[in-house]
């Protein structure tokens, strides 16, 4: 059975009395135990509410949410969904409770009536994990964004959940904040097999996960490995979503006429493939 | 400017009274407290100053400190001085209208000055020497017994905890705020009293704005780690009493001791 496994599920906001805005439309998906997926889509496409239904925090309309076989809308079950599922949101500043690193990370555990001294074990271990373990009698406010993050996911590592959900957890982030973060996942999936769902907004980021999951308008639109769905350049775009620099560089190359192997996903893989298509020549210039 | 507002002055230090028990240091603040307060005599006050002076030198932080936590109250003494020092009765030593001084509004005076001092250094003392959240965990802890009246001790706890967090956080953003509204012409530095506070309402709507929406996910945060409240909760750093803890009690005990016989000795100083 799937880790997370997602039925038919609506979901609709009360905006005021009697009037209601639909955000997800019969929408399904199953997420298999140490899979790393990405979710893309446009603003108020329904990943945000999506993502709040995987750990109970809003419930179904109708449909069912199933995660490792708990129904996630019912009160009872919240506390064991949350155990499975953690959750990581976008601001970092805003999701940190106590005044002091470790403290933070303990929060979770220390809910859970973890004993202390596994607290503690649990604590380093989590820290360590996410390489922030000198950090850990810092005030959070004292942090870079990154690490901050970074703290924020060592409170989910620390409360052993099974799977991490992350609410476009690098949008506040600059360039090298987000590598750290993105480079803390990848590295939690690969090591400890921990389910991971990102939702995001950077193709270049999506492209890192073994499968993308696209959203639009509370639907689910393409669901696959990165390359059968980036593959789709113009079935993207008429939904007004970006592919990847590398594979758009491309595509208009092929638009134009010039005929190229593959479709790349990333820089590097794109300027390997032109290596290869141009010879030695290139390498020599490069270097020279 | 804004951000150099610190909560509590606390310095990080390794001494005997920054490894004291923070539950210990709360009680015996207040302990020595109780002292400068019920000293009849100037032995029995000038006792508790020295067992107060005690701590201050084992805390290791500069006596410049101390004076420093001194000077926001200065006036308060002055003040209070001032008034002792006309309300004495008995013979008048010196006499101008109806203002007079006896020998004993002198020495009332220097009484209470002495008194909110010592008051004073003693709280620096807990303050300079005990972090935020060891307070806090340590207030929790002592007001435990409370909760069986229904005084929600863990909520005050855990609102202390996120105010500490959350205030050098807040300030940094006035700050941006108050940046973002003097580059669109805001005027914060001139006008009189009433339009300086007018001023200060296109910054202060921001702030709350932004404070409720930190708060959504603060709660959404906290939720999804399974907070729901104090019941069934651990915590990683179990306050735990060492010898050097019961040290300190036996020298407060002692300290007890001592300024009994020394308050029953000598007598009174001050009437009233």
């Amino acid at each position: 059975m799937a880790f997370i496994d997602i039925k038919d599920v609506c979901f609709s906001y009360d905006l005021e009395a009697g009037v209601k805005k639909d955000v997800l439309h019969h929408v399904s998906l199953q997420v298999e135990r140490g899979e790393f997926v990405a979710l893309l889509g446009h603003n108020g496409c329904g990943k945000s509410t999506l993502s709040k239904l995987f750990n109970g925090m809003l419930t179904a309309g109708s449909g069912q949410v199933l995660i490792d076989g708990l129904d996630a809308g019912l009160e009872e079950n919240q506390l064991e969904v949350r155990r499975r599922v953690g959750l990581v949101l976008q601001n970092p500043d805003n999701q940190l409770v106590a005044g002091i690193v470790e403290e933070d990370v303990a929060f979770g555990p220390e809910n859970l009536g973890v004993p202390p001294e596994e607290i503690r074990q649990r604590v380093d271990a989590a820290l360590k994990a996410v390489d922030m373990y000198h950090y850990r009698e810092h005030a959070p406010h004292k942090l870079s964004g990154g690490q901050k993050q970074r703290v924020a996911i060592a409170g989910i590592i620390a409360m052993e959940t099974s799977c991490i959900v992350l609410d476009e957890p690098t949008a506040m982030l600059d360039p090298r904040g987000r590598e750290e973060v993105m480079e803390t996942i990848t590295r939690l999936n690969k090591e400890k097999g921990i389910t991971i769902v990102l939702i995001t907004h950077y193709m270049d980021e999506a492209v890192r996960a073994g499968r993308v999951v696209v959203m639009d308008d509370g639907r689910i639109l393409m669901d696959g490995a990165p390359r059968e769905v980036f593959g789709q350049v113009e079935r993207l775009k008429r939904h007004d979503l970006d592919v990847p620099q590398a594979t758009e560089l491309c595509y208009r190359l092929q638009a134009a006429g010039v005929n190229l192997p593959a479709i790349p996903l990333s820089v590097e893989e794109c300027v390997g493939m032109f290596r290869e298509m141009l010879g030695g020549r290139a390498d020599e210039r490069m270097d020279s | 400017m804004l951000s150099d507002i610190t909560l509590g002055q606390f310095f990080p230090r390794k001494s005997l009274m920054h490894r004291a028990d923070p539950r210990l240091k709360i009680c015996l603040t207040v302990f020595s407290i109780v002292l400068i307060f019920v000293a009849g005599n100037f032995w029995a006050l000038a006792f508790s100053a020295l067992y107060i002076g005690l701590g201050m030198v084992l805390s290791k932080i500069p006596l410049k400190m101390y004076l420093k936590s001194l000077k926001p109250i200065l006036f308060l003494v002055a003040f209070t001085a001032v008034l002792n020092v006309f309300y004495g009765t008995g013979e008048p030593l010196w006499q101008w209208g109806f203002l007079k001084v006896t020998r004993n509004g002198l020495l009332n005076c220097a009484f209470v000055s002495i008194r909110i001092i010592v008051l004073i250094l003693a709280s620096s003392v807990l303050t300079f020497t005990t972090s935020p959240t060891q307070l806090t965990d340590a207030l929790e802890r002592l007001l435990r017994p409370l909760s069986k009246l229904r005084v929600p001790v863990h909520e005050f706890a855990m609102i202390m905890t996120i105010a500490l967090r959350f205030v050098p956080l807040l300030l940094e953003e006035t700050e941006k705020i108050m940046s973002a509204q003097k580059a669109r012409g805001a005027d914060m530095e001139s006008g009189g009293l009433i339009q300086r506070i007018k001023a200060l309402i296109p910054v202060l709507i921001p702030l709350f704005v932004s404070a409720f929406r930190r708060a959504y996910d603060l709660a959404t945060a906290m939720e999804s780690r399974c907070y729901h409240g104090g019941e069934g909760r651990t915590k990683m750093k179990v306050l735990r009493f060492c010898s050097h803890d019961y040290l300190i009690i036996g020298s407060a005990v002692l300290a007890l001791g001592v300024f009994i016989a020394l308050n029953l000795i000598f007598p009174p100083a001050i009437a009233g």
